[in-house]
C-alpha cells in the first residue's frame, strides 16, 4: 500500500478535514495534480473544482472548492480554499447564487478583470455539471 | 416619603427589569458560546494564512516584483482607518473603548497633520465617532441584518478596502477592534493591514526552510494572496469582536442583574418598615381610643 501522509482541508470558517491519506487529487489553476506522500514541495493556486481525498483505510471523499492554494510538503499537504463544502452538501441553489453573483461583479468589469470573472463563471459551471447530476 | 403602595409598584418594576437583565444574560452567555466556537474554527486557516504568507514573501524578498499592498506606496500622508464595533449597545464599555482608542489616534495623526479618512463597521461606532469626525467618515458598512459573520462579509470590506487602495486613496490602512483576551477583558487593538507590517510576517518566518515549487511563480501567487489575507485578518478581527461583544454583555448584564437584587432587597426592608410602623400606628390609635372610654 502507498504511504500515507497528513492532509488538512481548511476554509476560514472551519477545518473541514484533518486526516492520514494516500492520495489528494487538486484541481490547480495550471491543470489538476495528484498529491501523494513525498512530494516535491510545492505552492500551488487552486481553481473552483472538486478535491478528491483517499484516505488511508481507503475511503473515496469528495470536496467542492472556490479557490484557494495548496502548500504541498513531502510530509503533508494544506488546502486553505476560500470556501469548500463536502460534495454531498452542495445544492445546485448554492452554486447558482454564487454564479449569479460572480454575473453581477462581470457588468463593469473590463480587460483583464474581465476575462477573470468569465473563466471563473465557466469553472463554476462545469463544478456544477461534475458535481450535481441533472 | 414614598407611600408603601409606591413602594410596592417600584419592587414590581425592579423585579421586572431583573428578569430581562437576566434573560440578556443568559442569551449572551450562549452566544458567546458560539462565538468562540467560530474565532476557535477560524484559527488554524489565519495560522497556516501566515505561515504560507512568510514563506513566499522570503522567497519573493525585497524584489521589485512584489505587490504595492505589501511595500505600500512609500508615503504615509492619508491614513484609513477601518474601525469595528459591534451593533447593539447594552454591552458595558465595550463600544466606547473602541471609539475612544481609534479617536486618540484619529487626533494624534490630525496632529501630525496626516490627513484621515474612516471607515465604520457597525452602527455604534459611527454614531460615536460620527461627532466628532462626521466630515472624515467616508463609509460605513452595516451588519445588523447578519446573525452569523460568514467569511464573505468580511471579504467585501477587504475587496472595498483594496479598491481604495489600488485608486490611490490612502497610502496606510489600520483596522482596529477589540482583542477578546476573556470574557471579563476585551483590549480594543490596532493592526496595520497595508503595507503589511514587517514584524507579523517576519515573526513566523523561521519555520520557512524548504525550497519550494511555485505554480504558476511566486510573485503571482503573492499578489493573490495578499488581498486573501486582508480579508482574512478582517474576517478575524469580526470574529473576535463578536466574541468580545458578547463577554462584554454577559458581565454587563450580570453587573445589571446584581444590582438589581441589591435595589430589591433595599426597598423590601423599606417596604417591611413602613407597614409595621403603619400597624404600630394603628394599634396606638386603637389603644388610645379604648383608654379614652
Amino acid at each position: 500500500m502507498a504511504d500515507s501522509f497528513n492532509f488538512e482541508l481548511v476554509s476560514p470558517e472551519r477545518l473541514l478535514l484533518s486526516a492520514q491519506v494516500t492520495e489528494v487529487v487538486i484541481p490547480a489553476t495550471e491543470g489538476e495534480m495528484t498529491v501523494m506522500a513525498n512530494h516535491a514541495p510545492t505552492m500551488t493556486t487552486v481553481k473552483p473544482g472538486v478535491v478528491t481525498v483517499r484516505t488511508a483505510d481507503g475511503k473515496t471523499d469528495r470536496f467542492a472548492v472556490f479557490g484557494g492554494f495548496a502548500d504541498i510538503l513531502p510530509t503533508g499537504c494544506t488546502l486553505l480554499a476560500e470556501s469548500a463544502v463536502h460534495v454531498d452538501e452542495l445544492d445546485r441553489t448554492v452554486l447558482e447564487n454564487r454564479i449569479d453573483e460572480a454575473r453581477a461583479e462581470l457588468e463593469g468589469a473590463i480587460d483583464e478583470k474581465k476575462t477573470r470573472i468569465e473563466q471563473f463563471i465557466a469553472e463554476l459551471t462545469t463544478l456544477g455539471e461534475i458535481v450535481i447530476p441533472a | 416619603m414614598p407611600s408603601l403602595k409606591d413602594l410596592k409598584n417600584r419592587i414590581a418594576s425592579v423585579k421586572a427589569t431583573q428578569k430581562i437583565t437576566k434573560a440578556m444574560k443568559m442569551v449572551a452567555a450562549a452566544k458567546l458560546r458560539r462565538a468562540q466556537e467560530a474565532a476557535e474554527a477560524a484559527r488554524p486557516y489565519s495560522q497556516r494564512m501566515a505561515a504560507v504568507l512568510a514563506n513566499i514573501a522570503e522567497a519573493v524578498g525585497a524584489d521589485d516584483s512584489a505587490p504595492r499592498l505589501m511595500t505600500g506606496t512609500g508615503r504615509d500622508d492619508t491614513h484609513l482607518l477601518v474601525v469595528c464595533t459591534a451593533e447593539r449597545g447594552l454591552c458595558g464599555g465595550f463600544n466606547s473603548q473602541i471609539a475612544r482608542f481609534a479617536r486618540d489616534h484619529v487626533r494624534k495623526l490630525l496632529a501630525q497633520g496626516k490627513t484621515v479618512k474612516i471607515i465604520c463597521v457597525g452602527k455604534k461606532g459611527f454614531d460615536i465617532l460620527r461627532r466628532e469626525f462626521a466630515s472624515l467618515i467616508i463609509d460605513r458598512v452595516d451588519l445588523r441584518e447578519i446573525k452569523k459573520i460568514g467569511f464573505e462579509n468580511a471579504d467585501r470590506i477587504g475587496h472595498k478596502v483594496i479598491e481604495l487602495f489600488e485608486k490611490g486613496e490612502f497610502d496606510v490602512c489600520t483596522l482596529f477592534y477589540s482583542e477578546f483576551k476573556s470574557v471579563i477583558s476585551q483590549v480594543p487593538t490596532a493592526q496595520q493591514l497595508i503595507p503589511a507590517s514587517a514584524g507579523t510576517v517576519a515573526a513566523e518566518a523561521d519555520s520557512a526552510s524548504a525550497i519550494y515549487e511555485y505554480e504558476p511563480d511566486a510573485a503571482a501567487i503573492l499578489t493573490d494572496l495578499i488581498p486573501r489575507n486582508i480579508s482574512v485578518q478582517i474576517f478575524r478581527a469580526l470574529l473576535e469582536n463578536v466574541a468580545g461583544e458578547m463577554g462584554a454583555k454577559m458581565s454587563a448584564m450580570d453587573n445589571a442583574t446584581r444590582n438589581a437584587g441589591e435595589m430589591i432587597n433595599k426597598l423590601t426592608l423599606n417596604y417591611n418598615r413602613q407597614r409595621q410602623a403603619q400597624i404600630t400606628k394603628e394599634l396606638i390609635e386603637i389603644i388610645s381610643g379604648a383608654e379614652a372610654l
